[in-house]
């Protein structure tokens, strides 16, 4: 059966790791490629990049990143940020990334999923959905890292994408991103069981207790967390065994 | 010198294929190439390949390359991953195209129908992440590896194989479908063993000193 995934998520602005990362016997504790290989031996399925960079001429150095990183870690890469056209995508892919996240470019300009999705294929193509929620069982898609309401429903959203070949959604609640108090739940399952694809769930983790509940009532098929895993609380290993001794699949 | 060309055709991302047997193999000598001269003068031929199967076709033939690929497999190690196992086959029902037909079968999509788990919950495609190889027989390819053990798969499609007898590997997704074939000289997976850590390692290592 089918493991479902554990991601850990990495802020990277000009080439650094810039949340703080606690492993032992970790000299840098901001270089990439260190940091990716730590998470490779502890059994990450995936990591998960986030080019938080905000100048464009910077733009660059996340593809050498990219390029060192996917010569010591064979597991799978997704890159997000700052992605605005195919040819983005394109040089993402090229340099070693294996799937690549769109968020607030997917929203101003739908076409561009179907474009990338057409040109590299499906399975390339994450949609990153930031949600709040707007109502009971209502959740309104958010841009610009959730700075901008769009007015659009993450449910039907989240169809859309699909529908326009997105191969994955990465989902975050912006309700709790950053509040340590677990995932919104509700919009997780709302989402996960409302398309085909999988859905990665995202935003809240405070506990290896979330992970589990992501999956186990949110139905989702990948959980992302950064904070509980880069402050040394717990690693990779102890929240697959924790999601194991809970009855989920998991690759150990 | 141990030389292994892997086929570039335009079809995704070859330089981790790349990077993870220079790993395993550092003393080979590894070259993407889309020259059919190239392909034809390696010891061993690697075939990846992502993305929509016609477009694969398509670009595998623009750049003249079939003959090279077919030659391959018939005469050295020759390793097939992804879509470079599905074109082995004879059709696929993605865009009702013709592969190479080198091997009895075809390629199939995942029927939405089966696509429920053991809990009733829905299966999603593409069927993406790890999932358990389990074999139907030994080959030199698995050694090391622990029968069971998790590969990182990303697709849509399957492979139906004609012949009972080329199913080396078969995972369970709603359905067991093929997940490797073996014929003399050709191994093929759908998953992928570069991105696969240890387990993909040892396979592709195993490949780099395979004598079939």
């Amino acid at each position: 059966m089918l493991a479902k995934r554990i991601i850990p998520c990495l802020d990277v602005k000009a080439g650094r790791v810039v949340k703080g990362i606690n492993f032992e016997g970790l000299r840098d504790a901001g270089d990439p490629v260190e940091i990716a290989r730590r998470y490779d031996e502890q059994g990450a399925d995936e990591i998960t990049f986030l080019d938080i960079t905000a100048s464009s001429d910077e733009r660059d150095i996340i593809i050498h990143v990219v390029e060192q990183v996917a010569e010591q870690v064979f597991i799978p890469l997704t890159v997000g940020g700052g992605v605005r056209v195919v040819d983005d995508v394109r040089r993402l892919l090229n340099a070693g990334a294996d799937k690549v996240s769109m968020n607030t470019a997917a929203v101003q300009n739908p076409q561009l999923v179907a474009d990338a999705s057409g040109k590299v294929g499906s399975q390339c193509i994450v949609v990153a959905i930031d949600a709040k929620q707007s109502g009971e069982g209502r959740w309104e898609v958010f841009t610009h890292g959730g700075r901008k309401g769009t007015g659009l429903d993450a449910v039907e959203w989240a169809r859309r994408v699909q529908q326009l070949g997105a191969g994955e959604i990465l989902l975050t609640s912006m309700d709790r991103d950053g509040t340590r108090i677990g995932f919104d739940l509700k919009l997780t399952r709302a989402i996960s069981d409302a398309v085909d694809i999988p859905v990665i769930a995202s935003g809240g983790v405070g506990s290896l207790a979330h992970l589990a509940e992501g999956v186990l009532e949110g139905h989702a098929d990948a959980v992302l967390a950064a904070s509980i895993f880069h402050y040394g609380e717990h690693t990779v290993r102890e929240a697959k065994e924790f999601m194991r001794a809970r009855g989920i699949e998991v690759r150990l | 010198m141990n030389t292994v060309a892997i086929v570039d055709y335009g079809m995704g991302n070859l330089r981790s294929v790349a990077k993870a047997i220079e790993h395993v193999a550092p003393q080979a000598r590894v070259r993407v190439t889309s020259d059919p001269a190239a392909v034809a003068a390696a010891d061993r031929v690697v075939v990846p390949g992502q993305g929509a199967m016609p477009d694969c076709m398509r670009e595998l033939d623009a750049r003249g390359l079939r003959p090279a690929v077919i030659a391959a497999t018939q005469s050295k190690p020759f390793l097939g991953i992804c879509i470079g196992l599905q074109m082995l086959f004879a059709s696929s029902e993605e865009g009702d195209v013709a592969g190479l037909g080198v091997l009895p079968g075809r390629v199939r999509r995942f029927p939405h129908e089966l696509m429920v788990g053991p809990d009733g919950g829905r299966l999603k495609v593409p069927h993406m992440g790890w999932n358990e190889v389990n074999r139907a027989e030994p080959h030199a390819l698995w050694e090391g590896i622990p029968d069971g053990s998790r590969f990182y798969f990303v697709h849509s499609y399957y492979v139906e194989a004609g012949e009972p007898s080329l199913v080396a590997a078969f995972t369970v997704h709603g359905l067991p479908f093929t997940c490797a074939v073996a014929q003399d000289n050709i191994f093929a997976v759908q998953f992928h063993p570069e991105k696969s850590a240890q387990s993909g390692l040892a396979l592709l290592g195993n490949f780099m000193r395979w004598k079939p």
